[in-house]
């Protein structure tokens, strides 16, 4: 094996003073940040009920929570077929736009019995979340975001997850100055707006097609 | 502190971007399920605000006694070889990742999945159903007891077989960190004609792959395999607040 076979020559950082290529001592101390390579995604399949079913996963509130909504939609697929085997994972403020997290600078959840967290299955063609509608939320730069939802979509035929956001129609003013969906066109912040129902809201996650749902990398 | 709308910025943890040469993609052509499913337009990038860099806090309550030991089911002993799999959580800048939820799924030692879709010609076991869930201790350490689960066909291909493996999902502590990932078996015959497998970059595909660890065997008792999970780390110091005209870096 020549010097230049060396792994720890090959991945070395070349920025430094050293002729590129030249081993070097290490200095016995830590003296750079340590970065581990993450462990690879991979798709739930299609047996993901078995180990991510909760019976009270789509409850981000109890049922019967004053103001408690549900968030429903179908998960289609590029050929306008229902996905019948996704899950849906919905994360949010709450109605103060408070985060049930103890990082939450603000301080943690204020609304009790709040978990902020939804998990649902598309096994009955939608998914189905009861959860409340969030507040306002800062964006860390003096303004703030439209209430939203963040909501990851896990299926088999997906090898990552894919992460899209949920607004709510009736905030006009407050979606139009949102600084993710004015970064959008029309068309497309039309794929992250829900729609009001009987008990709720509604919004379609289109996997692929003419109105494929934005979808953000994070 | 409280923000107002006339508060300059909650300083945020950034939460690693990874390499995309490193990650999986979300579509692979091998993989038939792709075609219609895998989203097709560039995601667009969503910079980490407070949404983004909290997650549920999820742990102890949403384990049960036995919930980590996969093979003392329903009154009785699951057929296969007894396997410990046991390991760390850490993130990408080596801290470890205390009280960490572990959810994980796997088929039986013939390789059948206990689920209504999984039909094909592989005996269940009255004694496995596949389901573990553990939360990871101070030092972010975890382990499970099971069976090692079988290969399985399925028909991406004609002939196609997965190679033996058991799914994961993890939180972590922020939406960010969200991980969902499947380990496998060192050594394993199928790796070179599985689609899944191959999609990982072959700069990443080791660190989908357990270790075998003779030290950590339970003589008499069980075979061991170590596998330790990365999630993406931060890159600044999280939460600090400074005031309003307060220059950039000066968080006294
Ligand atoms: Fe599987």
């Amino acid at each position: 094996m020549t010097d230049h076979d060396s792994p720890l020559v090959r991945d070395a950082d070349e920025t430094n003073d050293r002729r590129p290529g030249t081993p070097r001592r290490g200095t016995g101390f830590l003296d750079e940040p340590v970065t581990l390579p993450t462990t690879p995604s991979a798709t739930v399949g299609p047996y993901l009920a078995i180990g991510l079913t909760w019976p009270d996963g789509p409850f981000a509130v109890a049922e019967g929570t004053p103001g408690a909504v549900w968030l429903r939609g179908r998960v289609l697929d590029g050929n306008g077929d229902v996905v019948p085997d996704a899950m849906v994972e919905t994360w949010q403020a709450d109605p103060d736009g408070r985060f049930a997290h103890p990082d939450d600078p603000r301080g943690g959840v204020t609304t009790p019995g709040f978990r902020g967290f939804g998990r649902s299955s598309t096994g009955d063609g939608e998914y189905a979340v009861c959860t409340l509608k969030p507040g306002p939320v800062p964006d860390g730069e003096g303004g703030w975001q439209a209430p939203h939802v963040d909501v990851s979509v896990f299926a088999r035929g997906l090898l990552d997850r894919v992460v899209t956001r949920l607004y709510f129609a009736d905030e006009v003013e407050a979606n139009a100055a949102d600084p993710v969906l004015s970064a959008l066109s029309e068309a497309d912040r039309a794929t992250l707006v829900a729609q009001p129902t009987e008990d709720g809201w509604w919004l379609d996650v289109r996997l692929q097609g003419d109105a494929e749902t934005v979808f953000f990398a994070v | 502190m409280t923000a107002t709308p006339t508060s300059s910025g909650l300083v945020l943890p950034r939460y690693l971007r990874e390499d995309p040469g490193q990650r999986t993609p979300v579509a692979s052509p091998g993989y038939r399920s792709t075609g219609t499913r895998a989203p097709l337009r560039t995601p667009v990038d969503l910079p980490h605000r407070l949404t983004e860099v909290t997650g549920p806090v999820l742990g102890e309550d949403r384990v049960a006694p036995g919930d980590g030991d996969l093979t003392l089911r329903s009154g009785g002993e699951a057929q296969g070889q007894r396997i410990v799999v046991f390991g760390r959580v850490l993130d990408s800048g080596g801290r470890p990742v205390p009280g960490a939820l572990l959810e994980i799924w796997q088929a039986n030692a013939a390789g059948r999945y206990r689920h209504v879709v999984d039909n094909w010609p592989a005996p269940l076991d009255p004694h496995f159903d596949g389901l573990g869930r553990v939360v990871t201790d101070a030092l972010g350490r975890f382990e499970f007891t099971t069976v090692k689960p079988g290969a399985y066909p399925w028909g991406n291909h004609h002939n196609a077989w997965r190679p033996a493996h058991i799914h994961f999902s993890l939180f972590g502590t922020a939406f960010t960190q969200r991980l969902v990932t499947q380990m496998y078996f060192p050594g394993d015959p199928l790796f070179g004609q599985d689609p899944i497998f191959n999609a990982i970059p072959p700069a990443a595909r080791d660190r989908a792959v357990a270790t075998f660890d003779l030290g950590r065997t339970q003589p008499d008792w069980a075979l061991a395999y170590r596998w330790d999970i990365v999630l993406r780390g931060v890159e600044q110091t999280p939460f600090e607040s400074h005031d309003d005209g307060a220059d950039d870096g000066d968080v006294a």
